[in-house]
């Protein structure tokens, strides 16, 4: 089977290196392949294409490239140029003003102006349009913006209005120093009000879209396949390489997997567990970098809670006695990072905080524990037992089985597993109807707060109900602050202190990737906003 | 005849009106609902939503403007997680499909698992009637999410013939595994109960009249034990097309091919509700209809079923 496994494989290496030399150089110097097709696979249908209305990650993929927001994200993840050019700061820090570029075309050849963001920001906030995004604006933090959201205010209150053409003007609330990394979020993107006139929810059928990205929508079938075409309307269209980029929808990731090795598909993600053998026999297609995600779990820390984890010798020794080590290479066995810390140290401008427990040995983590749960008054003739809730899933499962095995040989904690279907786990979740329940978060925005901010008492993620004055008092500071490192170090260190969830590992993007185009990938871009006008495909061996 | 076929429809109503409202009710006892998701929604924006969707009403309400919009204007509402889509355009896309490899597979499990029944009961206890036998075993216990993945290893993997999914409108590439996965156990239980009850009548009197009589075995197998032997294989037909025709979870998410069967499932997961019900009516009404036509088909071939 292996023979012919790489058997395959070699005839569609060489149906890569399709001999005939291509038309151009690419970027990198290589010469570029003639084929500049892009297909890759997708775990579900998008929600929806329509800037203001999606919701999910292969929804904003096609989103960045059929519409240009404000900036866009360079390979490393840096903001560069979009629609706007550059922008000023007013000196309280409250008003941003942005200056746009006047070659920016929509697809139907009507000029992109400011007013299109103006309409299209008014429209995300606007209770009318219901949007699921629509708390972005408060993450934005614009002027009346949460006034407008519960109908208080009328939508032109919103602090975002277009002074001419190529001018827009955003006023904020309080002064916020991340402010221009939100740009980049799908629903911030400008929407055709003209169009959406029209045809109302059908304006993002292939038919009718008009959008201002490098491509344009020209085929979707749904729970099967969207496709999308170069914009010969794109300002930029001179500096796009790939022609045609194709999403095919495919639930399973073996399934996937089998299609990729046969040469269909240019991406697919490696199945759990498999990275390792996959790296061994096609090393030059298996990728893995850091994403900007973390993996937690939580205490229940509200009045519901069990009374063992409320004190905070129990956290920290049921903390202690997770060998992160043994989760990361033995269970996920992906490139993920052991967590001691909430924030992922792949978030930019973030320095990981020294935490006690992480400088330890696992050995000094393991005897720390005992003692701590000795301390609490758990030991073998009264052993703690504890419910751990997860959402059904292979992966959470084997996370669930190791841990509830550390914890038992360690301390001797009795866990029981529980596993429940997606809406009814974050139902239970949500109304703290647990014990220590499952987390994760992925990074609206390349900033820490974009994690921190979840252990805020007011957080509507704050699954543990963990509230401590100093942590907000902190984080509310930092978001005006000109370097807020310190104030997140300080956060960190709390957390550690309280244990209030205990962070497993942090995420890893885990690719199968065709040679002829993982050379342009931004794998370094954490956040993973790839945009297709900045890929292209090389002849490779 | 006639009156025959207008009683069974006037039963078939209330079962549908039945099916709706208990449906309607049982998937209101989900925890979570459409909008319940990682991040909690604020409950202002929730509130926004709900009350676009008329979800603010109460259950009975929604019931009645949602049947009111069925009957009025044919709706059957919107998608909640597919937004800029309605049901009936999930309809209108995902079912020509399911019932386009969904129809064939039912005649390739017939044609096929019919003349294995056939072959083998005539020729019992030969090779021919243990290959079958073999076979049809085979395929029963082989269940399609194993076959499925193991088609496209075969034949996209290593011998590089077919695409292994997709549906590109129904190309006819893309329609064969599918079929195959679908239709494979449909045959095996087609070709079994023909095996079986074609061996009872054999063994019949007026069989062995038919032979006393020295007719051919030729004309004794067609015009003699053909049709009593296929009742009880008709009547397995109505469930087994419906089942076809409405697609198939396991193919859809497999194959990627857009049916209808993966929307329905994951209609349910999401909570989806206009989604479900749509889908629930459709089947519904299907399952309802070709249980009719079996019960028509019956009545034609047994006359004894009309009285």
């Amino acid at each position: 089977m292996n023979i012919s496994l790489k058997s395959v494989l070699f005839a569609s290496a060489l149906a890569f290196a399709s001999p005939a030399l291509a038309a151009g150089t690419a970027p990198n110097g290589m010469p570029l392949a003639d084929d500049q097709t892009f297909t890759y696979r997708v775990l579900d249908e998008h929600s929806s294409v329509d800037p203001q209305i999606v919701e999910d990650v292969s929804g904003s993929e096609i989103v960045r490239d059929l519409f240009e927001g404000l900036y866009n994200q360079d390979a490393d993840g840096n903001l560069v140029p979009g629609v706007a050019l550059s922008h000023t700061v007013s000196d309280d820090k409250l008003t941003y003003t942005f200056t746009l570029r006047d070659n920016a075309v929509w697809s139907d050849g009507k000029p992109v102006t400011a007013g299109d963001f103006e309409y299209a920001w008014k429209r995300l906030a606007d209770p009318e349009t219901a949007s699921p995004y629509q708390w972005f604006i408060s993450v934005m933090g614009l002027k009346n913006g949460e006034a407008v959201m519960g109908g208080e205010a009328p939508v032109d209150d919103l602090g975002v209005k277009a002074i001419d053409d190529n001018t827009l003007e955003v006023t904020l609330a309080s002064p916020l120093s991340y402010f221009p990394l939100t740009t980049t979020h799908a629903s911030t993107f400008p929407s055709p009000k003209w169009v959406i006139d029209e045809f109302g929810a059908d304006w993002t059928k292939p038919e009718n879209i008009v959008s201002n990205g490098a491509y344009v929508l020209t085929e979707h079938v749904p729970q099967e396949r969207s496709v999308r075409e170069r914009n010969p309307m794109y300002w930029d269209n001179d500096g796009t390489i790939i022609e045609k980029v194709t999403a095919l929808v495919i639930n399973d990731e073996n399934v996937a997997l089998t299609r990729y090795l046969a040469g269909e598909l240019d991406r697919t993600e490696v199945p759990a567990g498999q990275y390792p053998s996959l790296k061994a026999e096609y090393p030059d297609q298996a990728l893995s970098f850091p994403r900007l995600c973390n993996y937690y779990f939580n205490f229940n820390l509200s009045d519901s809670g069990p009374e063992a984890t409320k004190d905070v010798r129990v956290r920290k020794a049921l903390s202690y006695a997770v060998n992160r080590d043994i989760i990361v290479d033995n269970v996920l066995q992906g490139g993920q990072f052991p967590a001691y810390t909430f924030t992922p140290a792949a978030t930019a401008n973030f320095e990981v905080p020294t935490v006690d427990y992480a400088t330890w040995t696992q050995e000094e983590r393991d005897a720390k524990a005992k003692e701590l749960m000795a301390e609490a008054g758990y030991g073998p003739d009264n052993p703690l037992s504890l419910t751990y809730l997860y959402n059904t899933s292979e992966g959470h499962k084997k996370i669930a089985i190791a841990v509830s095995q550390m914890w038992k040989q360690t301390l001797g904690v009795e866990v029981t597993l529980e596993n429940q279907e997606w809406k009814t786990f974050l139902e239970t979740r949500g109304n703290h109807d647990f014990e220590v329940a499952r987390g994760a978060w992925c990074g609206d925005y390349n900033e820490a707060s974009t994690f921190l901010d979840l252990v805020q008492t007011s957080s509507g993620y704050n699954d543990a109900a963990y509230s401590n004055a100093e942590v907000d008092q902190l984080l509310a500071e930092a978001k005006s602050m000109d370097d807020p490192q310190p104030n997140y170090t300080r956060v960190e260190e709390i957390l550690a202190e309280d244990m209030p969830v205990i962070p497993i590992y942090h995420y890893a993007g885990v690719y199968m990737m065709s040679p002829s185009i993982s050379g342009s990938w931004p794998v370094q871009n954490v956040e993973q906003n790839w945009y297709s006008k900045d890929l292209y495909k090389v002849v490779t061996e | 005849m006639l009156s025959f076929i207008i009683r069974r429809m006037a039963v078939a109503i209330p079962t549908l009106l039945v099916l709706l409202v208990a449906s309607f009710y049982l998937m209101q006892f989900a925890p979570g609902g459409p909008f319940t998701s990682e991040r909690p929604l604020p409950p202002q924006v929730l509130e926004n939503i709900e009350a676009k969707y008329g979800l603010n009403e109460p259950t009975w309400k929604q019931l009645v403007n949602y049947v009111g919009g069925i009957v009025t204007e044919f709706d059957f509402g919107p998608s909640y997680k597919y937004k800029d889509r309605s049901v009936n355009d999930i309809i209108a896309q995902g079912f020509p499909v399911t019932l386009t490899y969904g129809t064939i597979s039912f005649l390739f499990a017939i044609v096929i698992g019919g003349a294995l029944g056939i072959a083998a009961a005539i020729r019992q206890n030969s090779w021919l009637d243990y290959f079958a036998v073999g076979i049809t075993i085979g395929a029963q216990v082989l269940p399609n999410f194993v076959m499925a993945p193991i088609l496209i290893l075969i034949f996209s993997l290593w011998l590089g013939w077919l695409p292994g999914g997709g549906w590109n409108g129904g190309q006819w590439n893309h329609v064969i595994m599918p079929v195959i996965a679908l239709s494979t156990s449909y045959m095996a239980s087609i070709a079994r109960l023909t095996r079986s009850s074609m061996l009872e009548v054999l063994r019949s009197n007026f069989i062995r009249t038919a032979r006393a009589k020295g007719l051919p075995e030729r004309t004794i197998i067609w015009r003699h034990a053909l049709k009593p032997s296929i009742l009880p294989v008709v009547s397995y037909l109505g469930p087994a097309f419906v089942g076809m025709v409405t697609g198939s979870f396991i193919i859809d998410s497999i194959f990627s091919t857009g049916g209808i069967g993966y929307f329905y499932v994951n209609a349910a997961f999401n909570r989806d509700y206009a989604v479900m019900m749509g889908l629930t009516i459709l089947l519904g009404s299907m399952t309802i209809m070709f249980n009719m036509v079996v019960d028509i088909l019956y009545a034609w071939i047994d006359p004894k079923i009309r009285l």
